[in-house]
């Protein structure tokens, strides 16, 4: 195996620098690279791929190899968009000295990434900003689930002590709003303490995990066919993505390749996916900023879009459709006119609704300027998806690393700068007109042949990341495969993950009532960032 | 303002007339399983390849017990492809007032660890959900004042029961004609209606929500996780199914139930409540 003719430079710039530091590269899949280093040398390795290479650390998780190796591993992602690649590399961290060194202070990306891995793995960060816990609560006992010698089923004591330790925000007339877990509307559980003095906000803390169920545990607990299952119950609004990057990363473990028709399914219930969501959320931002009426047609171009889902697939949220090797239903001709159909039926209806929203100036009023995310902060903090495309951050798995059908069509990522509210609508209106564009592309020349290929067998000790561009932004599960077609480890990371410090960044100097709406912009999974 | 009230004119009615007339879902969605029990001879491979185990059987003294829980039940199909005996249907009305009821139960002889014939069951009454919409009037008239107001819990969900529960808010299922608020305390609130697996994070928030609210009060699980734990089960981050943390008056299974079925649940909590 060799790697991409893009990547090679950058391996031999790699290893002619680093030499016996660093372990000979080890490819698991052309564009999936792994280098195996000692702990001190991450610090370095990091600053330098970043600053030459322009490389984006955008993973950062720990294994519990010790039954093999006898060592804890910690797993550095680093994409290179240009070359379209992944470099990861691999450090141990002995089980009798379980401590590594922050990378926050130089990539604050990863402020959350880490402490989660201090948390479930028990290995203590050293030099983070604010090593505090994070994916535990604070009233939890001294536990790390996700070590091995620690049982899935176990039954932890009643809970004591305070639940969150926040920080002291003082000065004259400063007050503090607490506001959840349980929350006014239909939605997802956390715990916002805004700090005010007056209308604005001065500084805004964040606990989640509220809806921590133990996923990546339960991965290693149960077939990977099974692990399909799960997967698309991490974020129920994104259960394709979910379930296909995972599908992806096994079938990238088995070396294998879904076949074409079937990568098609999967890129056209992507866009689906994403279809749904966009609309449903430009009537709820809408809803927020008080304009209804457009929230109900959006509600309505919504359940179009689910009782499509529901012909396609016989779930409305695509659940069931995902498949190790391709997709379970190939579609006959009545049900890709029946796609056709309902996406000509909409699109004229959708823009109906846009006009609506576009031509109300109470709407714009509220939208713009609020909630900004400047460009620099969206960079810093590694913001992903249509949030990052909304503040001038241009990614987008689908044309940087293209998965399922993305290689064979053409489309557009459309990226703006001013990062408020207003964008990121603005972003969701053109995805939609996008996704349309997509689609019918994907249905004008859908490959014959079979939806789903038989898996191989894949042996124990093969590692693998898997990927799709959620309507949100970019999710990767990362497997490490076990004896009979089990898995050792599966890592999830949901773009919500990533975004969520971001809202603390936006919600600055904005007034507590435009929070909803704030919040909705961006629509953060609380499922996908707690698993 | 002509634009706006152009485009709802020209919309016009979109409401569903459930439950008067029969759910309006895809001949194709995955709903209740039907079970042919004489014919099916073994559950085992059934049980193999459902991702949630709510397929089991249990062998003792000659008699094979076979249980399909349709309160774990994600409607995957899975078993359906491989055992002729389990064909799913489309109906997705499955809401009931007991957990017992929501499983499937058959007996077989069993010689020699082999599965023999099927034995039927024991005569047994079900009478449920006819004329929900008429019932629902009455009692909430009497009890309610014309309105019955929800206040929801996500206690741990995916977020998929969510999706489907702000659809009813949508002029498609539109609540509010039953006289049916999502309102924002539980001290508005007389139903509960809660999403799961119940998390150990979320459990005080819940039994807090719940003692919040005045009475009487109903509480109504929704979809597999909150019926029963569903995919996540009971670990060391959740305590299962909502009832596992307070007492429920009504199950709504599904992953996630639809409106439809949502409505349905709804309605039954209603019609059961009589004081």
């Amino acid at each position: 195996m060799n790697a991409l003719p893009a990547l090679q430079p950058i391996l031999d710039e790699i290893t002619h620098r680093f030499g016996d530091r660093l372990s000979a590269p080890r490819l698991e899949r052309p564009d999936e690279i792994y280098f195996h280093a000692k702990l001190d040398l991450v610090s370095g390795f990091c600053g330098h791929i970043c600053k030459r290479w322009n490389a984006r650390l955008m993973n950062v998780f720990a294994d519990d190899a010790r039954t093999d190796d006898g060592v804890f591993y910690l797993y550095y992602v680093y994409a290179l968009d240009s070359a379209r690649g992944f470099i990861i590399l691999r450090a141990p961290v002995p089980p009798d000295q379980p401590e590594f060194a922050s990378l926050t202070n130089a990539v604050h990306a990863v402020n959350w990434q880490e402490r989660e891995v201090q948390d479930l793995f028990g290995l203590r960060l050293i030099g983070h900003p604010n090593g505090r816990r994070c994916a535990l609560h604070d009233n939890w006992p001294d536990v790390h689930p996700l070590r091995k010698d620690f049982d899935l089923r176990a039954t932890l004591p009643p809970f004591q002590g305070p639940r969150h330790n926040f920080r002291v925000v003082e000065g004259e007339g400063v007050f503090q709003v607490p506001v959840g877990p349980v929350h006014a509307g239909i939605i997802e559980p956390g715990h916002f303490l805004f700090s005010v003095a007056g209308e604005p906000v001065l500084y805004l803390q964040l606990r989640l995990f509220y809806t921590h169920k133990g996923t990546e545990k339960l991965f290693e607990s149960i077939p990977a066919n099974h692990g399909v299952r799960l997967a698309e119950s991490i974020s129920g609004d994104s259960s394709f993505a979910h379930a296909t990057a995972f599908c992806h990363a096994v079938e990238r473990a088995a070396r294998m390749d879904a076949p074409p028709r079937a990568r098609a399914l999967r890129s056209v219930c992507l866009e689906l996916e994403r279809l749904y969501n966009h609309i449903a959320d430009i009537g709820a931002i809408s809803n927020d900023v008080a304009f209804i009426v457009a929230n109900s047609h959006a509600m309505r171009l919504k359940e179009k879009i689910l009782r499509l889902n529901e012909c396609l697939t016989g779930n409305r949220l695509l659940r069931g459709m995902a498949c190790l090797g391709g997709v379970r239903w190939d579609w006959d001709r009545p049900r890709l006119q029946a796609v056709t159909d309902t996406l000509a039926a909409l699109e004229p209806e959708f823009e109906a609704m846009v006009g609506l929203i576009e031509n109300s100036s109470s709407t714009r009023d509220r939208l713009e300027n609020t909630g900004v995310l400047k460009p620099e902060v969206a960079r810093d903090l590694g913001v992903v998806g249509l949030a990052g495309r909304a503040s001038g951050v241009d990614a987008d798995l689908r044309r940087d690393f293209p998965h399922a059908a993305y290689d064979s069509i053409q489309f557009r990522v459309p990226v703006y700068q001013a990062g408020d509210a207003q964008d990121r609508m603005r972003v969701r209106v053109d995805e939609v007109r996008e996704s349309l564009g997509i689609i019918r592309q994907l249905i004008a020349k859908l490959p014959g042949g079979t939806c789903r290929a038989p898996m191989p067998e894949w042996p124990a000790g093969r590692v693998a990341l898997g990927w799709a561009e959620g309507w949100r932004g970019e999710i990767f599960h990362w497997i490490r495969t076990a004896p009979e077609g089990r898995l050792a480890r599966c890592k999830v990371k949901d773009p919500s993950l990533q975004n969520w410090p971001a809202l603390s960044e936006a919600i600055l100097g904005n007034i507590v009532p435009d929070f909803p709406v704030i919040n909705k912009s961006f629509n953060l999974s609380y499922s996908g960032t707690d698993r | 303002m002509f634009d706006i009230l152009r485009e709802s004119f020209r919309t016009g009615v979109v409401t569903t007339s459930f439950p008067q007339t029969p759910p309006d879902v895809s001949p194709a969605a995955r709903g209740n399983l039907e079970i042919n029990f004489p014919a099916w001879r073994d559950p085992g491979p059934a049980a193999a390849v459902c991702p949630v185990a709510a397929i089991s059987s249990a062998d003792r003294a000659g008699i094979r017990a076979v249980e399909v829980d349709l309160g774990k039940c994600v409607f995957c199909g899975l078993c359906a492809e491989i055992e002729p005996a389990i064909r799913l249907t489309n109906t997705c009305t499955l809401a009931v007032t007991a957990r017992e009821k929501l499983k499937k139960n058959a007996q077989y002889h069993l010689a020699g660890g082999v599965q023999g014939e099927w034995i039927p069951p024991a005569q047994t009454g079900e009478t449920e959900t006819a004329a929900l919409g008429g019932e629902l009037k009455t009692n909430i008239t009497q009890i309610f004042g014309r309105s019955l107001h929800i206040r929801q819990v996500d206690a741990g969900s995916c977020n998929g029961c969510e999706v489907e529960i702000n659809a009813l808010n949508s002029p498609i299922y539109d609540a509010e004609r039953f006289g049916i608020h999502f309102v924002a305390s539980p001290r508005h609130a007389d139903m509960l209606l809660v999403t799961g697996p119940v998390t150990r994070n979320m459990e005080l928030a819940l039994r807090k929500t719940y003692a919040a609210m005045p009475e009487p009060r109903l509480v109504v699980a929704v979809g597999a996780c909150g019926c029963s734990g569903g995919i996540f089960g009971r670990n060391y981050a959740t305590v299962g199914g909502v009832d596992s943390v307070l007492p429920v008056d009504v199950y709504i299974p599904g992953c996630p139930p639809n409106p439809h079925a949502l409505l349905h649940g709804i309605l039954l909590a209603v019609g059961k409540l009589k004081l």
